[in-house]
């Protein structure tokens, strides 16, 4: 445990080190956080009956606004679609972090002194996941939290805030978001072990976050409504797709490989 | 005396391609020995199975009195590597580099160990810097530094000069030279062979298999033999005969007013070779020895594996 925490503390001292990293880590979750708030306190409040119904045929807004306002309708709905968009964070700052410190690691040659060590395989990959999943997690719940700060000054009514605070939103926050991050650390594992370039690493893994945008398309398109159970089945595929991927990672990990056929 | 390293036919193949063959080598403690061997030829390799970063395909080893492949761990806390790229983190200062790696190797004193050998390598006053700042030299030395904060019983030290500029590598040479006095057991490799004459007390010439293994002085006699030139007022051609009948020489040859011997011991010959030489009625100007490079045994070494292999 304790090899894995120095892994850690060095991974974090080096890559928030690099501004492009910091910048990813610090301005995604502010932006993400700030824009449904701000979205909310600029217009949220005003509700046109003609387009809100619109709306309502579009979209199954019966669900989603039955014994509200049409104020907090319109705001539950805006502040809804952003839950998947919400979910880049735990994606997006660990495919950075572990692109920089393993690809980093591989350009400039480092790798090969810290295998030289006692360290063992999986302590140093392990830390060296931690390191890039738990910036983004604490990111995400941070965010969370000044969402919810956020939302409960702006919004048109209580049960706007106890919706952001419902099981989708909390299981979307506090389960699916870690799981997410691991998929991001293994997918950046993997593709590290091809790519030399972190931008190029970090590009690849970024495909990572097609089947999210899909997902948030079609929440968008009203194709598919997101609630606690969606959400449910999808933590658990994430829990199969996570094993695999880490499985996979893991053996991509081994010290000869990294030696011999990382070039 | 317990070697220090020691491997019996270790071999490493990468697929098809053989990239150690069936090395066999001791190394005693305190020894320095020079791995030499053209680019390709598996010197990396081998310091990485004797480091245990890389498992061998055949054969076995123990170093620092563990045996490679069920003892790899305790291996790597007594052995020291300096890989062929520094390998030190640009954005982290000169104490942090060695602060981490001394976590890692669970040294009990971290502040007190890094303290000492910034000091000793005179980077006291700059370990709050950014290793990117640093020059080569400084790099290489500290990456040496890092090799050694734990105490390892044996060195690896993979090309330590390579691509230094001539005030950075003499740095590097005199803080080995400095380990070689302490004693340390060093394992190096180096295209440099000036380098691996002076420090080195054994030699192995290596290219994807042993091809020689000796003390850089008895290499080069084992090659070349010794040979001694003198140097006369007249022609030498009028003189050979009377050269070459001491049964002791090997051969001599006249070229202007030089006559090259070879034979085995000019000090105890060379006397009687003056004295025969000026009854004769030359007139000898000066007598010298000529010295064989450890580069010559070295290309010679690799010449003769080339037209082995062509044949």
């Amino acid at each position: 445990m304790r090899l894995i925490w120095v892994i850690l503390r060095k991974d974090w001292a080096e890559v928030f080190k690099n501004r492009f990293v910091m910048f990813t880590v610090a301005f995604l979750p502010l932006i993400l956080t700030l824009l449904p708030i701000i979205g909310l306190a600029v217009g949220g409040n005003e509700t046109d009956m003609g387009d809100l119904e619109e709306l309502g045929s579009a979209f199954n807004l019966e669900g989603l606004c039955a014994g509200v306002t049409d104020a907090e309708c319109l705001q539950i709905f805006i502040v809804s679609q952003y839950m998947m968009l919400f979910m880049l964070i735990p994606l997006i700052i660990p495919i950075t972090i572990a692109s920089y410190s393993i690809v980093g690691e591989k350009t400039t040659r480092t790798l090969e002194p810290v295998l030289a060590t006692p360290i063992s395989t999986f302590q140093l990959l392990i830390g060296k996941a931690l390191a890039a999943a738990i910036p983004a997690i604490v990111a995400t719940w941070l965010g969370y939290f000044i969402f919810v700060i956020g939302i409960s000054i702006v919004s048109a009514g209580p049960i706007v805030v106890e919706r952001i605070l419902a099981p989708e939103w909390l299981l979307a926050v506090f389960v699916l978001g870690p799981l997410l991050s691991v998929a991001a650390v293994s997918v950046a594992v993997m593709v590290s072990s091809r790519a030399n370039d972190p931008r190029v690493a970090e590009q690849l893994s970024m495909l990572l976050l097609l089947p999210l945008m899909g997902l948030f398309i079609a929440q968008v398109a009203g194709l598919v409504l997101v609630d606690a159970k969606l959400i449910l089945w999808f933590a658990l595929a994430l829990v199969v797709i996570d094993a695999g991927l880490l499985g996979f990672a893991t053996q991509l990990f081994e010290r000869e490989t990294i030696l011999t056929r990382w070039k | 005396m317990k070697s220090v390293i020691e491997t019996k036919d270790l071999t490493k193949k990468f697929g098809e391609l053989t990239a150690v063959e069936r090395l066999s080598i001791s190394v005693k403690p305190g020894e320095v020995f020079g791995f030499l061997g053209p680019n390709g030829a598996g010197k990396t390799t081998t310091i990485r199975m004797l480091c245990a970063l890389i498992k061998p395909t055949q054969g076995s080893a123990r170093v620092a009195g563990y045996t490679l492949g069920s003892e790899d761990d305790k291996i790597r806390r007594n052995v020291g590597i300096l890989t062929e790229s520094p390998g030190l983190y640009d954005r982290l200062s000169a104490e942090r580099n060695l602060d981490f790696f001394a976590q890692l190797y669970s040294i009990e004193d971290v502040a007190g160990k890094v303290a000492q050998y910034l000091k000793m390598l005179g980077l006291w006053d700059r370990r709050h810097e950014a290793v990117g700042t640093f020059s080569k030299g400084m790099r290489q030395k500290l990456a040496i530094a890092r090799a050694l904060l734990h105490e390892p019983d044996v060195l690896f030290l993979d090309e330590p000069t390579s691509g230094l500029d001539p005030e950075a590598a003499r740095l590097v040479h005199d803080f080995l030279e400095g380990l070689k006095r302490e004693g340390r057991t060093i394992f190096i490799t180096t295209h440099n062979l000036d380098e691996a004459d002076r420090l080195c007390d054994r030699i192995a010439v290596f290219n994807r298999e042993l091809l020689a293994l000796d003390t850089p002085s008895a290499l080069k006699l084992q090659l070349y033999g010794r040979a001694v030139v003198f140097h006369l007022t007249q022609p030498g051609e009028q003189f050979v005969e009377r050269v070459t009948a001491f049964s002791f020489v090997e051969s001599a040859e006249a070229s202007e007013n030089r006559i090259l011997v070879r034979l085995d011991d000019p000090e105890v010959q060379n006397p009687a070779l003056v004295r025969a030489l000026v009854e004769a009625g030359a007139e000898i100007q000066f007598v010298g020895e000529i010295r064989k490079s450890l580069e010559d045994v070295y290309l010679q070494l690799l010449t003769n594996e080339n037209e082995t292999l062509s044949t």
